[in-house]
């Protein structure tokens, strides 16, 4: 039986021991610092995830590298051999298949099992989850509308007037609730440090909540390819105290007050024309 | 090899060819003019003639060029002919001016700050620096329209003039924000995605 | 070169006949629309006259070709014939002609140069790349770069290796004489020409933005170079459905005495697998492609939201195409793997029943996961879970054919040679592409990663690290076989280790710069990426480059040194090696008799065969 031989021995070894020094590595060093960082509560919850996710792939990648560093190092035809010599005939060992069918089985089931709990219980992790997600956030939550257009993402706040900004500005400790939607072609809202990403569909109200903890910056980048200037569709947001976005809120309304008549009246999408191929 | 060579050397040199940038001319320190039409069918000048473009005014002469150079940190000055009629803003916010010197423009004379959305033709928009101006559409029942670039001033037209100031050194795109591409899905294909019509770059240099 | 083979059914003639059938179809076009849509006038996008003109150019590049004779001389009462198998010289590699070795060389050649524009353009984008703002390529020409690098290879890379290896060896592995449809054979290679002759064309009509996955309402926006990247894909998607529906029908049907299922040679069952995906797959495209033929040409609303249809639908149609399409791409290479491992290891395939199991399960799973593409999207969020689910599961078969690879290797007596360098690196490769895969099929994880350089790195890892080194493995493998000539080794070497330590130089860091923040096919990123970005694109030069080493490696050896490689070189006990390098034209004088699968190492048996010889070496070939 070849899995009491001295070289399954050795490769359950290299197994082992490798996993031993990488773990901790991977949970302490790496996971940590896994992106996309700790400003908001969504996305310390996806750093965790991607934690997991390293920490349950680590075994099998140290598994498989090992043993192809090991399997090409010793089982490799002596140098200079011009003979042909065959190995031996060894067509399949049921035990190592059905140990290998369980072990990566269990491993799936758990992933997709946590991926689930996770998505659930962190108010569906920043993405985009449709008009009516099942998992949101208890409390009070401030509702804003990201618009899409080719090529500029607009935001809406329609507790404050409904009035329209350039600029994405958010205040700390506050639910937020974005309505990600799109005046033309599919577009993808993606705050990269919030950990929020959701496209911007035509005729669409996606909502994606986060909770920004810290005060500070971040990119917003278009992650869906959407025409000639798809590259340059970023901005930068900000995360600010709650005093600062009421200052902030205020002189928005004001500065856009001359618009504000002509804006449509807030509605999760809009369907303005043209809408035609036609001239 | 040597065929295969010419045939890589063409496609590259394809792909290079652009409009050519136009230099825009320092009138004064600190400040150069830049003189514009918007027409609604841009004529023999282009391969589309039927596409809505810009045409820049180049010593006395309209050209067609939507790359445009201008010096650093200095102030440009605008004057915009439009002669193109009104298609109206998908999103009306757009109609309200940001980022200019002053805070407003000069629409025939008068300074504005926002105009009504439904009668905006076009806009004039750099989003890395802030800059959008919209432009007010010329009445559809307006006399002596203008049908093919480069239009005289004798057709009807909009005169829009704004100051803007170019910040650091850069490379940036610049577009319309109304989609007045006649025949494409949302107005927004067509002259609205190709560089030379609609979309340019403002060298900052 | 006499008057009478210029004017025959020959390529010339095709080509004639395709440009003067485009300008025909062109003309007619705008004949049916000119007056009556004003829209083509105002837009100056005749969209019908240019489907128009592909369709004609098509049919008349084919009836150049000769695919018209047959059919015709039949209906006016001819005996049937297989005569397009019966030429002979090098003119046959030009033209019509019947033989699957022949056309297994065709595609070879013709994919190669398909392949080698993709690869450029891949070279192009990196260029631009190098810094965080514009620096060559303007906008247009940027997205139709990336669109064209990706339409190209996704297009043509589905017949990467079914096309040259499965054409050519299939029918050898089974033990028939030919394929079951040798005109639909031909037909499939002369499809996919004429389809990326069409996507090229995409530049002179303004080019198109979409990338290769063409997403709704913006592939209705575009410029008339969108067409050429619908009529690409429509043809693809013909030659796959056709390719598939022959590949099954030979498998099924032309089995040699002794060649039962379980003794199919394991690349045989990849394209089993695979020819089932393309059979089911690749109609949905051409269907998802004729709605937006329709869209744009006749001003249905399918995909536009704002007229009553969904671009939803369209990221549906197109995924589930689009995701059994990348298992197309992976189960050919998995064969190959698992074809050059037990030659190279001299033991017999390890657990062949579970990789047969893995493969089919691949096949099977693949159109049930379509969904992960859209996690975000917003569509159906509460099925998650569920794509969650069937994705971590398809994992599993991947798995079975890890763990039979790495069983093979068991105390084997491996040598490194080059293709086996490349079933090395394959393994891997993939193992990185697929530890990749499981971020983005976690949806917390996909928040962040979808839509990022890191799904482009995970896909590049499994197609590029996956299909194109099997790809090269099969070359090296298999191409003295159809040639007759060797390959030099130190040149594969030379090109095995550049490419293998290029291409990970090249993607390893750019799953690092997904997960930093990059979005997929911008030309502008954020300027504390740009010494990263920097360092991939010379990785990726060098990657070119060391393309340019296998191609001098293969005018060498193939046109210049021409050492004859023997029968069996390799020391293989599959059937293919037991024939003259290159195979005659009628393969065997008598139908072979199997008695075991191609493993037999450490076995009694010299070959798989029951009876030798089944071709006399004294019969010359053509």
């Amino acid at each position: 039986m070849w899995s009491r031989s001295s070289d399954g021995r050795r490769i359950a070894a290299i197994t082992v021991i490798g996993t031993a020094i990488v773990l901790p590595l991977v949970v302490f060093v790496l996971g940590p610092n896994m992106p996309p960082g700790k400003a908001t509560e969504v996305a310390k919850g996806q750093v965790t995830d991607n934690t997991v996710l390293l920490v349950v792939m680590t075994p099998f990648t140290v598994f498989i590298l090992g043993y192809l560093v090991y399997a090409i190092v010793v089982f490799r035809a002596p140098k200079g051999e011009t003979e042909l010599r065959d190995g031996a005939s060894m067509r399949g060992h049921m035990p190592s298949q059905i140990a290998w069918l369980v072990t990566t089985t269990a491993a799936v089931l758990f992933l997709a099992i946590f991926g689930t709990t996770e998505l659930l219980a962190n108010n569906g992790a920043g993405s985009g989850s449709g008009p009516n997600p099942v998992a949101k956030p208890s409390g009070a939550m401030l509702p804003v509308q990201v618009i899409g257009q080719q090529w500029e993402f607009t935001y809406r706040y329609p507790t404050y007037g409904g009035v329209e900004t350039a600029e994405l500005v958010l205040p700390a400790g506050q639910e937020v609730a974005f309505h990600v939607t799109s005046l033309d072609v599919v577009h993808s809202f993606w705050a990269y440090e919030l950990g929020v990403k959701a496209d911007a569909n035509p005729g669409v109200d996606n909502v994606a909540y986060v909770k920004p903890t810290k005060i500070g910056t971040f990119q917003i980048r278009c992650a869906e390819l959407c025409g000639l200037w798809h590259g340059y569709m970023f901005d930068t947001g900000r995360v600010v105290g709650a005093a600062d976005f009421n200052t902030w809120i205020a002189a928005q309304r004001k500065q856009f007050a001359g618009v504000e008549k002509y804006l449509p009246k807030y509605s999760p999408s809009y369907s303005p024309d043209p809408t035609f191929r036609a001239g | 090899m040597l065929v295969v060579g010419v045939l890589i050397g063409i496609y590259v040199g394809f792909l290079t060819n652009g409009p050519t940038p136009y230099r825009v001319p320092v009138a004064n320190a600190g400040s150069v003019d830049l003189t514009l039409q918007t027409v609604a069918a841009v004529g023999p000048l282009a391969p589309n003639p039927t596409w809505v473009s810009y045409l820049v005014r180049e010593s006395g002469v309209w050209h067609r060029s939507t790359v445009w150079t201008v010096p650093a940190n200095s102030l440009v000055h605008v004057t915009l002919y439009n002669f193109d009629g009104q298609s109206g803003l998908r999103n009306p916010f757009l109609a309200q001016a940001r980022g200019l010197v002053g805070g407003t423009f000069g629409l025939n004379g008068k300074q504005l700050t926002v105009i009504n959305p439904d009668a905006a033709s076009h806009t004039f928009a750099i989003p890395q620096l802030g800059v959008i101006v919209p432009i007010q559409g010329v009445d559809d029942n307006a006399p002596k329209q203008c049908d093919l670039a480069p239009c005289p001033m004798s057709n009807a037209h909009e005169t829009i003039t704004f100051t803007f100031r170019t910040g650091k050194k850069g490379h940036y795109r610049w577009q319309c924000f109304v989609p007045c591409a006649a025949g494409f899905v949302y107005g927004f294909g067509g002259p609205m995605q190709t560089i030379g019509y609609m979309d340019g770059y403002v060298d900052v240099v | 070169m006499s008057l009478r083979r210029l004017i025959g059914f020959n390529l010339l003639s095709a080509v004639v006949l395709g440009v003067a059938g485009f300008y025909a179809g062109w003309w007619l076009g705008h004949q049916i629309t000119g007056p009556s849509i004003a829209y083509f006038s105002a837009t100056n996008q005749n969209d019908i006259a240019l489907f128009v003109a592909y369709l004609v150019g098509v049919v008349g590049f084919l009836v150049g070709l000769g695919f018209a004779n047959y059919p015709v001389q039949r209906l006016l009462g001819k005996p049937p014939t297989l005569r397009e198998k019966e030429q002979q010289g090098a003119a046959r590699y030009f033209g019509l002609c019947t033989d699957h070795k022949v056309v297994g060389i065709q595609y070879l050649l013709g994919i190669g140069a398909f392949i080698f524009i993709g690869g450029l353009n891949a070279m192009l984008i990196r260029f631009e790349l190098m810094r965080p703002t514009h620096l060559v390529w303007n906008g247009n020409n940027y997205l139709t770069l990336v669109g064209v690098h990706g339409t190209m290879m996704m297009g043509m890379m589905t017949s990467g290796i079914l096309g040259p290896f499965a054409n050519y060896f299939v029918p050898l592995m089974i033990g028939a004489r030919r394929m079951a449809f040798p005109r639909i054979e031909a037909l499939t290679f002369w499809l996919l020409m004429a389809a990326g002759t069409i996507l090229m064309t995409t530049f002179a009509f303004g080019g198109f933005p979409t990338g290769w996955t063409g997403y709704a309402p913006l592939n209705e926006q575009a410029n008339m170079g969108m067409d050429a990247y619908i009529a690409f894909f429509a043809l693809v998607g013909l030659s796959m459905t056709l390719l598939g529906l022959n590949m099954l029908a030979t498998v099924i049907t032309m089995r040699a005495p002794g060649m039962t299922w379980g003794r199919l040679p394991i690349f045989v069952w990849a394209t089993v697998s695979t020819s089932v995906l393309m059979l089911l797959a690749a109609p949905v495209l051409i269907s998802a492609l004729l709605m937006l033929t329709m869209d744009r040409a006749a001003q249905t609303s399918f995909f536009n939201d704002q007229a009553g249809g969904s671009s939803y639908l369209y990221e549906n149609l197109f995924w589930f195409f689009g995701h059994p399409e990348v298992y197309i791409l992976a189960l050919p290479g998995m064969g190959i793997l698992l074809e050059i491992l037990p030659v190279f290891s001299r033991k017999p395939l390890w657990g062949y029943r579970l990789a047969v199991t893995g493969m089919l399960g691949i096949g099977l799973m693949s159109f049930l996961v379509w969904q992960h593409h859209l996690f975000v999207s917003g569509i159906n969020a509460d099925v998650r879970p569920f794509y969650m689910l069937s994705t971590e599961i398809i994992s599993l078969p991947t798995g079975f054919i890890f763990i039979c690879a790495l069983g093979t290797l068991w105390k084997g007596r491996i040598r490194a040679t080059v293709p086996m360098l490349f079933s090395l690196a394959w393994l891997f490769n993939f193992l990185i592409g697929g530890l990749s895969g499981v971020f983005l099929s976690d949806v917390p994880s996909d928040v962040t990663t979808h839509g990022s350089f890191f799904s482009m790195a995970h896909f590049h890892y499994t197609i590029m690290g996956g299909l194109l080194f099997a790809f090269f493995a099969g070359i090296y493998y298999w191409v003295p076989k159809m040639t007759g000539y060797n390959f030099n080794e130190r040149l594969g070497k030379w090109h095995f280790w550049i490419m293998f330590l290029a291409f990970n130089s090249t993607f390893g860091p750019l799953l690092v710069i997904g997960f930093l923040g990059m979005p997929r096919r911008v030309v502008t990123y954020a300027g504390y990426l740009q010494g990263a970005n920097d360092w991939v694109s010379v990785s990726a030069f060098v990657l070119g480059a060391s393309m340019l080493i296998f191609l001098a490696n293969l005018i060498w050896s193939q046109v210049f040194a021409r050492v004859p490689t023997g029968v069996n070189p390799w020391g293989s006990k599959s059937i293919e090696w037991q024939l003259p390098s290159p195979v005659p034209v009628h393969n065997f004088d008598r139908i072979p008799t199997f008695g075991s699968d191609p493993y037999p190492y450490g076995e009694d048996a010299g070959s798989m065969l029951a009876q030798r010889p089944v071709v006399s070496p004294a019969r010359p070939t053509p």
